[in-house]
Formats: structure tokens, C-alpha cells, sequence
């Protein structure tokens, strides 16, 4: 086998070892689904008081029973309900496929391969350790604008699904999906783009190597992962709010917001290809957490360091598991969160992306650029310096604006008010400003 | 003329490139033609990959397929022009006159472009930094800085120019 391998083309070598090499990173992540399904689930539950899916898959052999051989009778194999995703995978596939009438047949079916297809190859770049044959798939020099493209291609899958669906309801989760997406993405890139002038590269193996050395240079116990720094504490905020609004989580879920518009994009959608749907949301989540904790928190680093070549060779072993392991925790922060607070209203979602995010985002951006700059030019205390004066000027703007907002009422207010004067009572419902204006004429409202 | 894999490779990009390219153009639907424009956009930044330019290509899924086409879809939607055969043309003069000029612009183009390329067979060795971040990077703050400067203002000018015009028809 190898020596035919060896005999091949180049060029067929090239690409046969590309193959290889996505699939290693594709079927595990997509092994794990029905288990990510199962967690959620089951933290779901312990996290609302309730028992969660812990029954599928227990086997008690009778005690009785000539079937049964002897060693097994009265034997209990517990299970802890690990298989009921699967069992719901096997409905999901067998169940009738309908395909409602008056659709745009061709984009409803190729929506949902276009989430799963993103959030597949969103890993692309991720390194799973320290073995450059075998991840990542491509080590480019773009590794994060690559992460950014397909991850903006994600608006598709759920755009598509909603306009051809041909339903009212859809349509407006496919136009919310779009325009959440369009909002976080500006904040997530800008996010990413402070840790690309840190490190000053956009590889992620580069992420990696430059989160390795001993913190801020001076603790040798511990890794420098971004983190640690102002400037990587703010981008790290800003990233995993965006994180979780562009993988469509709670409380970010508006495009298929249950109580306003049914299911959302995929209201129509069911079996087989709501199942894809479901796969992608999880497959995106899982993969946008390792990525997380690969910019942010040193990707397959383990959390402590040590500077020896054997506790090294060791880190490297485990690099795959240390990855799956911090890709759980990202999954567990957005259950967390899921049970934690209630999906925001509109107005509320599209204020924390342009008016929160962004522009703390893009201070922070300038910050960094400065603190940089004067670091080389002058030396780590300028730089420190600069960096205390930026982040005093920008919690100074910040507070002014909020003493300036909070003269004005911040959210419009909805009122029903009695007007009594007339002969005839009428309710008048209008909504107004400010709590001091009068109340709209009869027959108002904007 | 022989078949090598970058033929083909570059066959397997272009070929449906053009399709698409057609189909923005000769599709009745509005988001069909959007949807292939996106086709389009995406087959071409894999061109610019295969051609070592990794900036180019990856910018142009990130801005053009990524945000601009979402938003232009976000529009069609919006309006439900989807839904509706708005694009059936009336049969006059024009259609003929516009298809002649298209066709001899097209000719005029490729007999001055192509040529020089069927003289290529095989392609100039590039720096090995040609295409990447780094590179686009200082070329754009040092040797062009200034258009880059103008670009940038222009685009501020396009975004003060938006705000204003939302802003007069809330007020």
C-alpha cells in the first residue's frame, strides 16, 4: 500500500493526502453529533431541574426467561440514554419525506447541504496538534480570513431555506438570519483582527506557536495564551458573543424564533433534511468553539506548562484530545448560556451588534495597533502606556455616551391610553419616546 | 496543445464560471440570478487561489459572496421580487443592437487580450510570497498608498452619504 503510494504522481500524492486529511478532521466531528445532541440534552435538563433523555439503550435481562443465558439473567447494562439520538436519527431518515407543493424545489433542496457544507469545512485551518502532515487540512497563510469567508457563507443555507419555502414565516427567519449574520460578522472580524496583530499572522499554527511561550514572557508555569491581555480579554467577549449569534444559538435563535414565527427558516423542512439542518447548527457550534479556544485559549496547549521535552512529546500526544476536550467546554458555555437567558428582542440584538460590540471592537483594534507601535518604537513601558491612556479615553467616551443616552428614554415605550374627553371612549394604542411627551393624537402611532 | 492537470483544474473553475456568468444574465428569477452571481463570484476567487493569489480570492468570498450578495439577496426578498417575472422584456430594436454591441465589445477585448496569452505556455515562476497578506499588505502602505488612502475615503464618503439619506427619512 505504501509503496504504491509512494509511486504515485506528485500531484495525485498532493491531493490523496488533502483528502486524507479532511476526512480526519470531518468524521470525528461528525461521529460526535448525536453525543453532542444527547449532552445537551442531559445538561439541559440537570441545569432546569429535570431528568433528560436517560433511559434509551437500558438493557435488563430477565431473571427467568430460558432465552436468556444463564450469566446475564437479572443482569442490568446501563446505557445513560446515549442512544436516543441515534434512535431519533433512524426516526428522522425513515420517517415519509414531504416536500411541500409551491416551493422553489431546487434551492429547498440545496439548502441544507449548504449549511452542512460550511459548517463542515469551517475547520478547515484548525490545527489538531502538532503534526504538520496531518493537520490541518491546509495550513494557508489566510487560516482566519478562511474561517471568516465560510462562515459568512453560512447566511445562505438559512437564507435559501427561507425564501423557498414559499411561506411567510420562513421568510422572515431567513431575512433575520441575514441580517444577524451581516451585523456580527463586522464585530467577529474585527475581533479576529486584534489577535492577527498580536501574533502577526493569520496561520493558526502561528496562533498557536506564539500562545506557547511562558506568559507575558515572564511566568514559565503558564502558557501566553491571548487571553491573559486586556486587548485579548476584550477581542475574547467580542468573539464569543458573535460566536454564538453566527451559529444561530440561543439566546441569539431569532431566525427560528419558536414563538414568533413557528420554526423559523425551517419550518417546512422535515426528515432527512431537517435532520442536515440540525447536524450543521451542531457540527458549527462545536467547530466555532475549537476555534475559539485556538485563537484565544492555545488551542491544543494543555493549561499548564512545563519546560521539558517529554511533558512536550506528551502535550503533542494528547493534542487531540486536549482539542475535543475544549471543544466540549465551548459546547457546555453555550448550553450554559442557552438555559441561562431568555432569546433577545430584535431591537435589542441589532443595539449589542452595532452599537456595543462594533465600536468596542474597533477601539479596542486601535489600541492594540497603537500599544504595538509604540512597544517597537519606544519599549514596553511607552507601550503600556499607550495602551492605559487608550483604554481610559475609551471607557471615558463610553460613559459619556451612556450619560448623554440616558437623558433620552433609550427604547421606545408602548402605551394603551383612554383618551376620555370626547364623547366616545376610544382606546388609542400608539407608542411614544420620551415618558414627558403627550400623548399621540387618536388614530396615531407611527 | 496538451491536456495537463492545470488545464483541467482551470477547465473545472472557468467552465462553470461562464455558466453562471450566463445564467445572472439570462435567468428569470431574481434570486436565480443573484444565486448565480454568487456561483460566480465564489468559482472565480478559487481562480484567483489556483493563480497564487490567496488575498485576492479569499477576499473576494469574504466581501463579495460573503456580505455583498447576502445583503443583495436580503433586498430581493425583502421587495418579493423573488416571486414575481418582472424581468420580461418587450421585443424591440434594442435587444438585437444591445446583443451586436455586447458581442463585438467582447471580440474587440479578446482579440487584444488573447493573443498575447496564446503565446504563454507556461506560466512566469512568482515570488513565493506573491499573492499572500503580507505582501498585498506592504504594497498597500508603501507603493500605493495614496489611491489606497482615496479608496478608503471614498468608501467613508459612501457610508456618511447612506446615514444621511436614512437619517432624513426617519426624521
Amino acid at each position: 500500500m505504501m509503496s504504491w503510494l509512494q509511486g504515485l504522481d506528485p500531484t495525485v500524492q498532493d491531493v490523496l493526502s488533502a483528502f486524507g486529511r479532511a476526512l480526519l478532521v470531518i468524521l470525528p466531528i461528525f461521529m460526535l453529533v448525536p453525543f453532542m445532541i444527547w449532552y445537551e440534552r442531559r445538561l439541559l435538563s440537570w441545569m432546569q431541574d429535570r431528568v433528560g433523555p436517560n433511559r434509551t439503550g437500558n438493557i435488563t435481562f430477565s431473571r427467568k426467561s430460558k432465552l436468556v443465558p444463564g450469566f446475564l439473567k437479572g443482569k442490568k447494562f446501563k446505557l445513560f440514554g446515549l442512544l436516543q439520538s441515534i434512535a431519533d436519527g433512524v426516526k428522522l431518515f425513515t420517517k415519509e419525506d414531504i416536500l411541500p407543493g409551491h416551493i422553489d424545489r431546487f434551492l429547498f433542496l440545496i439548502a441544507p447541504s449548504i449549511s452542512l457544507f460550511v459548517s463542515l469545512s469551517l475547520a478547515g485551518t484548525l490545527p489538531w496538534g502538532p503534526f504538520p502532515k496531518l493537520t490541518p487540512v491546509a495550513d494557508v497563510n489566510i487560516g482566519l480570513l478562511y474561517v471568516m469567508a465560510i462562515s459568512s457563507l453560512g447566511a445562505y443555507g438559512s437564507v435559501l431555506a427561507g425564501y423557498a419555502s414559499n411561506n411567510k414565516y420562513s421568510l422572515m427567519g431567513g431575512l433575520r438570519a441575514s441580517a444577524q449574520l451581516i451585523s456580527y460578522e463586522l464585530a467577529m472580524g474585527v475581533a479576529l483582527g486584534c489577535m492577527v496583530l498580536v501574533t502577526g499572522s493569520l496561520k493558526m499554527t502561528d496562533m498557536v506557536a506564539q500562545q506557547s511561550q511562558p506568559l507575558w514572557g515572564v511566568v514559565p508555569f503558564l502558557y501566553n495564551w491571548n487571553v491573559f491581555t486586556p486587548w485579548g480579554f476584550i477581542a475574547t467577549i467580542v468573539f464569543f458573543v458573535c460566536m454564538i449569534a453566527e451559529s444561530n444559538r440561543p439566546p441569539f435563535d431569532l431566525p427560528e424564533a419558536e414563538n414568533e414565527l413557528v420554526a423559523g427558516y425551517h419550518t417546512e423542512y422535515s426528515t432527512k433534511r431537517w435532520g442536515l439542518f440540525m447536524m450543521a447548527e451542531y457540527i458549527a457550534m462545536f467547530t466555532f468553539s475549537m476555534i475559539f479556544f485556538t485563537v484565544f485559549f492555545g488551542g491544543y496547549l494543555l493549561p499548564i506548562r512545563i519546560d521539558n521535552p517529554s511533558f512536550k512529546a506528551i502535550e503533542g500526544y494528547l493534542a487531540p484530545l486536549t482539542m475535543l476536550g475544549k471543544g466540549a467546554f465551548g459546547l457546555s458555555l453555550y448550553i450554559w448560556l442557552r438555559a441561562t437567558f431568555p432569546r433577545l428582542r430584535y431591537d435589542q440584538l441589532m443595539n449589542l451588534g452595532w452599537k456595543f460590540l462594533l465600536p468596542l471592537a474597533t477601539g479596542n483594534l486601535m489600541i492594540i495597533a497603537s500599544f504595538l507601535f509604540a512597544q517597537k518604537a519606544y519599549g514596553n513601558l511607552a507601550g503600556a502606556g499607550v495602551a492605559a491612556v487608550g483604554y481610559i479615553l475609551l471607557i471615558a467616551i463610553w460613559l459619556a455616551n451612556r450619560s448623554k443616552k440616558s437623558e433620552v428614554e433609550k427604547m421606545e415605550s408602548r402605551t394603551a391610553t383612554m383618551v376620555s374627553d370626547t364623547d366616545t371612549p376610544t382606546i388609542v394604542v400608539g407608542t411614544r419616546r420620551k415618558p414627558a411627551a403627550p400623548a399621540p393624537a387618536p388614530g396615531g402611532g407611527e | 496543445m496538451s491536456i495537463t492537470p492545470n488545464l483541467l483544474v482551470f477547465g473545472a473553475l472557468a467552465g462553470p464560471a461562464a455558466l453562471a456568468a450566463i445564467g445572472v444574465v439570462a435567468s428569470k428569477n431574481a434570486v436565480r440570478s443573484a444565486l448565480c452571481l454568487v456561483v460566480n463570484f465564489f468559482l472565480l476567487a478559487f481562480l484567483y487561489f489556483t493563480l497564487q493569489a490567496e488575498m485576492l480570492g479569499i477576499t473576494q468570498i469574504v466581501v463579495y459572496a460573503g456580505a455583498i450578495m447576502v445583503l443583495f439577496l436580503f433586498v430581493i426578498m425583502l421587495l418579493n421580487l423573488g416571486s414575481l417575472q418582472l424581468f420580461d422584456e418587450k421585443k424591440d430594436i434594442k435587444q438585437p443592437i444591445g446583443i451586436a454591441l455586447g458581442v463585438s465589445l467582447a471580440g474587440m477585448l479578446a482579440a487584444v487580450v488573447v493573443p498575447n496569452f496564446m503565446k504563454v505556455d507556461d506560466a512566469k515562476k512568482v515570488l513565493p510570497n506573491y499573492g499572500s497578506p503580507q505582501a498585498v499588505g506592504s504594497f498597500l502602505f508603501t507603493q500605493y498608498t495614496v489611491p489606497f488612502e482615496g479608496v478608503a475615503i471614498l468608501l467613508l464618503v459612501g457610508v456618511v452619504g447612506s446615514i444621511l439619506l436614512a437619517k432624513r427619512r426617519i426624521s
